[in-house]
């Protein structure tokens, strides 16, 4: 089996791609992930996050995050175009450190939620959603 | 921008002091996300609700950045603590600078 050299050139960039773009995708989950945390260490429970399994309709996925006695939660999904979703800061009157809303998703993806707590530590809790069809155009 | 934007919230007409009370508030926008293409391929720019508050009597209950991933018509549910009668202001700002408000008032007995 031989290869023309449009062939190797065409194998060559598709291979290159397929690098480039998840490692792109996740250098910018992470530098959300760093400008929310700072780089602190990021532990688990204490934060609930509620989303389907399978989601038929990309467009509106009903999510809930609820981490009681949190400061603050940013939502992210990460196999979207823009990972970031929305970021919840709760005020004194706040009745329960819950909320819930409806987000796009493009595809079958992981959604992860971090929660900030009063005394600067950091949790996390991931759910993974199926989408059968993606939200976001194209 | 974005046309016939209407807020639409629900809150409890009254409620015991101290108790938490869950509010449910809602705004028409297309929440367009700067991702999608219209027929001759040209991206629509983005418009977007970015951020939205609620607070009472002056005091923040939550503060909610939204990106272009949340949906069409944003929906937001919350709990909020009501110490005193007072009036619940919840305020959206749009990416074009409009600001809509809408305020509940809510009595203690």
């Amino acid at each position: 089996m031989s290869f023309t050299r449009r062939e190797t050139l065409l194998m060559a960039m598709g291979t290159a791609f397929a690098a480039v773009v998840p490692f792109k995708a996740f250098a910018d989950v992470d530098g959300d992930i760093a400008a929310f945390t700072g780089g602190a260490e990021i532990g688990t429970g204490g934060i609930t996050l509620i989303a389907p399994e399978i989601a038929e309709n990309g467009n509106t996925v009903p999510i809930e995050v609820d981490a009681p006695g949190a400061v603050s939660i940013i939502v992210l999904a990460t196999g979207n175009p823009t990972p970031a979703v929305g970021t919840f800061n709760f005020g004194p009157l706040a009745g329960a450190q819950r909320a819930s809303t409806r987000i796009r998703l493009a595809g079958t993806q992981d959604v992860l939620a971090i929660a900030k707590m009063p005394d600067g530590s950091f949790v996390q809790a991931t759910q993974e959603v199926k989408v059968t069809i993606g939200g976001c155009g194209g | 921008m974005a046309d016939n934007v209407t807020p639409r919230v629900r809150v409890p007409r009254e409620a015991a002091a101290g108790e938490t009370i869950t509010i449910k508030t809602l705004i028409s926008h297309p929440m367009e996300s700067g991702q999608r293409k219209d027929g001759d391929g040209n991206v629509i720019p983005r418009s977007i609700i970015n951020r939205f508050t609620c607070e009472f009597n002056g005091e923040m209950v939550i503060d909610v950045a939204f990106e272009p991933a949340i949906s069409t018509n944003p929906f937001l549910e919350f709990e909020a603590v009501v110490p005193e009668s007072g009036t619940f202001v919840f305020t959206w700002y749009d990416d074009d600078s409009s600001v809509y408000t809408d305020s509940k008032d809510i009595a203690v007995n």
